[in-house]
């Protein structure tokens, strides 16, 4: 039972579908750009580092001062066994603390997509612990809890509020004519939620776990450096804070490069997944040519 | 072909004993599908979309419910899906009683595809919610995709689509049912005109196609007259059906259509009775 419509679909919607096939001249120039574009913040770091690198030198600045890069890097390969231990605990910390958030940020945001009243009696909670600031809240903590405790609580503090609220955001930010389509269709609670709130809600929550990620990072170091002197911490903060102690300022400088190499890292990851999510279907991450 | 026309006002004659004797003048009109009697709501704002709103839908119809912003149009639509309760007044199916609901196709005014999910997927839907596998639903899928003459873009993302090919894809959502009742809230007001002329052409085969009964919401009288086998006038403030038009004409019809007595009639007498209505107290 089909119609015969044999043009059915109108010119315009061809044109539309149809992708621009740019001439090869176009075509070379775009992957010009794009070359530069991957070159040239690349030039300019080395650069820096290089400008880093000649200062000390010809200035002969003393390690204890301003080690150059190159020193750092030797310092990094020198004290990898102590670093990379160090590295391992604040990655642990991190990464458990991001998974605690995670799960608990979307299970409550789940929650007060159910009711208003239970989000309207839950949020101050979550807000006061967003506002007060996490270095304010470490030492309180360290007296309540063991010092790896704390610094996992520090971290997850910090973590889940960004994927609490944005999950709320996007579970609540549903098209209205699609909830309509599931009332029709007399779709239960339980399937909205799986089949169209949660897809509606993955873009804002992928946004949350992106700052998450990073927070979660941050919530640890300070954690670690607010338990540095009391508790018996092994974190890479705390070989900042020991090293500091010591006037070792290239491992100070070693510790400080894991860490934002971890950062990036942890955000060029949580990007990727981001990125492979949504790239099929939503405006963020669609490829833009060019 | 001739055209009725029997505008009234609310006081003076209630619509659905106008519908009943336009019967015989209707193409494919049948034995009522859902009556509405007295229907009114109010919205907890306090604005009254409907007031006493008479209509009886036959089994065959193509009803337009033709009007101005803000007379109830989509409103009128939404309660006979279900999607909002009436503050008061009665909606009856033939299938006994006001729950009793035939299938029904729901058509938007945007396509409200989900972005996330293909166009088999989206298809698949009201399918999926009455618990089919994909694997029994993809004939209904491949014959609603067909329908609406997309039978080759199963796998394409909604972005990947134009205006009129994603309201394409809703209408083939809409039709995976088989529904016997296909409402449209403005389907093609978003659309350009040349879109929505071949749109419309489609939808009257459809119509024949499927043989399902219609209401469609519209506030073009050109849209409605050529569609239409009845059109129920509306105006504003309160909403309610000010008039009824029959076009004796068979569907599916075609673009000479346009030139015909019958189509110029029903225009004329819609384009009377809302220039009419306007003139009255009631419409700001």
């Amino acid at each position: 039972m089909s119609l015969e419509l044999p043009h059915i679909t109108a010119p315009d919607d061809e044109a539309e579908t149809a992708g621009n096939s740019p001439g090869g001249r176009r075509r070379g120039d775009i992957a010009r750009a794009r070359l530069v574009g991957i070159l040239l913040p690349i030039v300019v770091f080395s650069f820096a580092i290089g400008l880093w690198e000649f200062i000390v030198r010809v200035n002969g600045i003393e390690p204890f001062i301003l080690p150059a890069p190159s020193v750092v890097i030797a310092t990094l390969i020198k004290d990898w066994s102590t670093l990379s231990l160090s590295l391992l605990v604040t990655l642990r910390t991190m990464a458990i603390a991001l998974l605690l958030a995670t799960f608990g940020g979307v299970i409550i945001a789940v929650i007060f997509a159910q009711s208003r009243l239970i989000e309207r009696s839950l949020y101050p909670f979550a807000v006061i612990l967003q506002v007060t600031p996490i270095v304010a809240i470490a030492p309180l903590l360290l007296v309540y809890l063991n010092s790896g405790t704390a610094i996992l609580v520090c971290a997850f503090i910090v973590a889940f509020f960004p994927i609490l609220s944005n999950t709320t955001l996007g579970l609540a930010s549903t098209d209205p004519n699609l909830r309509n389509l599931f009332k029709l269709y007399g779709a239960g609670r339980w399937r909205e939620l799986v089949l169209l709130r949660a897809p509606s809600a993955l873009p804002y929550f992928l946004g949350g776990l992106r700052i998450a990620g990073g927070l979660a990072l941050i919530g640890a170091v300070v954690a670690e450096i607010a338990a540095g002197s009391a508790g018996h911490g092994s974190g890479l903060a705390y070989r900042i804070v020991e090293s500091g102690y010591r006037l070792n300022i290239p491992r100070m400088f070693a510790a400080l490069l894991l860490i934002s190499l971890t950062g990036i890292l942890v955000y060029a990851l949580l990007a990727l997944v981001s990125h492979l999510l949504l790239r099929r279907w939503h405006e963020s991450a669609l490829d833009r040519g060019g | 072909m001739s055209a009725s026309a029997l505008p009234l006002t609310r006081s003076a004659l209630p619509a659905r004993d106008a519908a009943s004797r336009d019967s015989g003048m209707a193409v494919g009109a049948g034995a009522p599908l859902v009556t509405l009697t007295g229907v009114s709501k109010e919205f907890q704002n306090g604005v009254t979309a409907l007031a006493r709103l008479d209509l009886c839908v036959r089994a065959g119809d193509f009803l337009s419910l033709l009007g101005p912003s803000g007379c109830g149009k989509s409103t009128a639509l939404r309660l006979i899906a279900g999607l909002e309760p009436a503050t008061s007044g009665r909606i009856e199916w033939a299938t006994g009683g006001a729950t009793a609901r035939p299938s029904i196709g729901f058509v938007f005014q945007d396509p409200t595809l989900m972005p996330w999910a293909s166009v088999e997927s989206n298809v698949f839907l009201p399918l999926r919610l009455a618990g089919w596998s994909f694997r029994d639903a993809l004939p209904r899928i491949e014959e609603a995709l067909s329908l609406v003459g997309l039978p080759d873009f199963k796998k394409a993302m909604p972005r990947e689509l134009s205006g009129g090919m994603k309201m394409r894809v809703s209408i083939a959502r809409a039709l995976v049912t088989r529904p016997s009742l296909l409402l449209m809230d403005e389907p093609f007001a978003a659309l350009d005109e040349i879109t929505r002329f071949k749109l419309n052409d489609d939808l009257m085969r459809l119509k024949q196609e499927m043989g399902c009964t219609v209401i469609f919401v519209t506030h073009s009288i050109y849209e409605s007259a050529y569609l239409s086998t009845r059109i129920a006038v509306m105006a504003v403030r309160p909403g309610r059906v000010i008039a009824e038009i029959g076009i004796d004409a068979a569907l599916p019809r075609e673009e000479h259509f346009r030139r015909e007595s019958a189509y110029l009639d029903a225009c004329a007498k819609a384009s009377d009775a809302l220039h009419g209505a306007m003139d009255t107290k009631d419409h700001l």
